[in-house]
């Protein structure tokens, strides 16, 4: 997606390799690693110190050290479910192939394991429904800030009820989500269980506004010469967009996105919490109400995923305005 | 076809907090077809109102405009414009740029192919074949403009309308860009209404020079007749008598009939646009509107 050429960080590597004035690549390679690990060093420090201070009901709070451990524990519990699972369904192939083997017309059943959701699972419920969330607020959100962008006369009707909605908490959302999909997703068989569906509307609802307003402010930007370019070829409205609104607004409408997808992945972990609905938040939850001897090691795992996968989807988005853009020398950061 | 495009008596108001504010007072003016007509005046006198009216993208208050008997009252490709700062697409080539007129244009009277040998065809007049897969931020100010001006004549107009097309480009890069529309102007004898304040350019390129009055209400002010044989070079009109003479006719409608006081600027105004707070609060408003419409 991006060329190894462009990631700065990898250029004195690359260069160093080459054997190119291998005392500059060394002094740049100091600034570019040595700096930030010298930052990282430092929290981990100050993080450790501060730890050994604190003493709760759950015991002193826990340093890198134990988070670390805590971390490969949870990983650890990830394999043995899997096994664990594996097992089960194991188990029951072999006691249904007795069975046929005794009475052929006897039809086999399969049970669904039931076991617990292991930190993974919860990473990935959280990373679907943020992922779901987010494409349904985009597919919302760009439409309609390309209308309002378009039309003074919508911007002026859409502004008061955005900027109003804008402002709104997730935790004020969730109850009347809650209520809603519970009236409304009635099924015998639903397809994707109603936690899911309160998650992801919830998170729509939050990071709609970025978008829609950054797209609309990019919309009404274009350049004046352009539309009348637009105008006098007489381009219909569809082409008028396509080939002229988008590529123009392209720029402001990923800022958009990316604060939105900044916004859903950070609603989604409270409203996980909050709606005891499966993922990260969850977890975080579960463990606070466990109350084990390593609860706040685990939770402070979780808050270092949930941080990391911030920014992991920060640099994909990063990445996917890169390959869609048209300025390929606009410096995205 | 004495008279291919018409315009008759046309004046328009911009609206201000003051009341109707008049920049353009009747002004008619019939252009021949493959005629080549210049506006000149100072800045600010309507030059590029009177255009936006031709080109349909502002409408006159009073009187009206015919081309080839029919009457002009929206944007369209018969009257393609050039702008100044060229309005070529940034996200698409050269080639992209004029193909999107092209296919507007010619969707359906050609074929694939054929669109593809106009659109070349038409590069190559204004000698840009060698860059046609090549974006405007890779182009200079003179190729880009060169680009803008085989997009509108690809668009085959009934009237080419250039908005200062060398406006923004040095002095050597204008003298080859108006050697080349002489020389495709010798080709295709097109029908083309320009907008300059280069009294050189004028004087060089024109059948005709519109000369107009300072606004507000602006009109037609003289025009003089350029009946010097084509085709012209720089270099010997530069000690031809009859050149000269007209040269200092515009010059003096410029400098001593039309002389205008101008407010000295805070600072040093750069063009047009810039100059537009410097003349008062009424003539910038019109500008803006002007520019927004």
């Amino acid at each position: 997606m991006i060329s190894i050429s462009q990631q700065t960080w990898l250029q004195p590597w690359i260069k160093l390799a080459r054997g190119e004035r291998p005392s500059e690549q060394l002094r740049a390679l100091a600034k570019t690693l040595l700096v930030p690990l010298a930052g990282i060093a430092a929290f981990l420090l100050l993080w450790a110190v501060a730890a050994g201070q604190i003493n709760t009901s759950l015991g002193a709070f826990p340093g890198p050290l134990d988070v670390w451990q805590q971390g490969g524990a949870l990983l650890e519990e990830h394999a043995a479910e899997r096994r664990e699972e594996e097992a089960f369904y194991e188990r029951q192939r072999e006691r249904n192939a007795q069975r046929q083997a005794v009475d052929p017309s006897y039809q086999p059943r399969i049970f669904p394991y039931t076991g617990s959701a292991t930190f993974i699972d919860q990473i990935l419920t959280s990373l679907m429904t943020v992922t779901a969330g987010f494409v349904l607020a985009s597919l919302l959100a760009i439409p309609l800030g390309i209308l309002i962008g378009l039309s003074h006369t919508l911007y002026r009707a859409f502004n008061p009820v955005i900027q109003l909605l804008k402002p709104v908490s997730p935790l004020a959302w969730l109850p009347l989500v809650t209520m809603v999909v519970s009236a409304v997703y009635v099924s015998q068989d639903p397809l994707v269980p109603k936690s899911f569906i309160t998650s992801m509307v919830t998170v729509m609802l939050c990071c709609l506004w970025p978008t829609v307003i950054n797209t609309a402010v990019g919309v009404a930007g274009v350049d004046n010469d352009l539309n009348n370019v637009s105008r006098v070829l007489r381009l219909g409205w569809l082409t008028h967009v396509r080939t002229i609104v988008l590529p123009s607004a392209m720029p402001m409408m990923f800022a958009g996105l990316r604060t939105s997808l900044g916004i859903a992945w950070m609603v989604l972990i409270a409203a996980e919490m909050l709606a005891q609905s499966p993922g990260l938040g969850k977890f975080v939850w579960d463990q606070f109400q466990n109350g084990s001897s390593d609860s706040l090691s685990r939770i402070m795992v979780a808050v270092i995923t949930i941080g990391a996968i911030g920014f992991l989807l920060d640099r994909l988005m990063l990445a996917v305005q890169s390959l869609v853009s048209w300025d390929k020398s606009a410096d995205l950061r | 076809m004495s008279n291919y495009l018409d315009i008759s008596k046309i004046s328009i108001d911009f609206p201000t907090p003051e009341g109707p504010f008049r920049a353009l007072d009747e002004l008619s003016l019939r252009i021949k077809k493959g005629e080549f007509v210049s506006l000149i005046g100072h800045s600010g006198c309507g030059k590029s109102t009177v255009l936006n009216i031709l080109a349909g993208l502002l409408q006159a208050t009073e009187g009206g405009v015919a081309l080839d008997g029919k009457e002009v009252n929206e944007p369209g490709p018969d009257r393609a414009v050039v702008f100044q700062n060229h309005s070529l697409l940034p996200w698409l080539t050269a080639f992209e740029n004029v193909q999107l007129a092209v296919r507007q244009v010619f969707r359906d009277s050609m074929g694939k192919a054929e669109m593809r040998d106009w659109i070349q065809q038409n590069l190559k007049l204004v000698h840009m074949e060698h860059a046609m897969h090549k974006r405007p931020d890779e182009l200079s100010g003179g190729m880009k403009q060169r680009v803008g001006i085989a997009r509108a004549l690809a668009m085959r107009p009934k009237v080419l309308l250039m908005d200062e097309p060398f406006g923004a480009l040095d002095a050597l890069t204008r003298a080859h860009m108006q050697d080349s529309l002489m020389e495709i102007q010798r080709d295709l004898n097109n029908t083309v209404v320009m907008i300059t304040h280069d009294v050189d350019e004028a004087v060089l390129l024109s059948d005709r020079i519109v000369m107009m009055t300072n606004g507000p209400a602006a009109t037609i002010g003289e025009v003089l007749n350029i009946d010097l044989p084509r085709p012209r070079n720089r270099v010997t009109l530069a000690e031809n008598g009859d050149y000269n003479h007209f040269r200092q006719q515009v010059l003096s409608f410029l400098y001593e009939k039309q002389r205008k006081v101008v407010e000295i600027p805070r600072e040093p105004a750069v063009d047009e646009h810039e100059a537009a707070p410097a003349r008062g609060k009424v003539a910038g408003l019109v500008d803006r509107l002007g520019r927004r419409a």
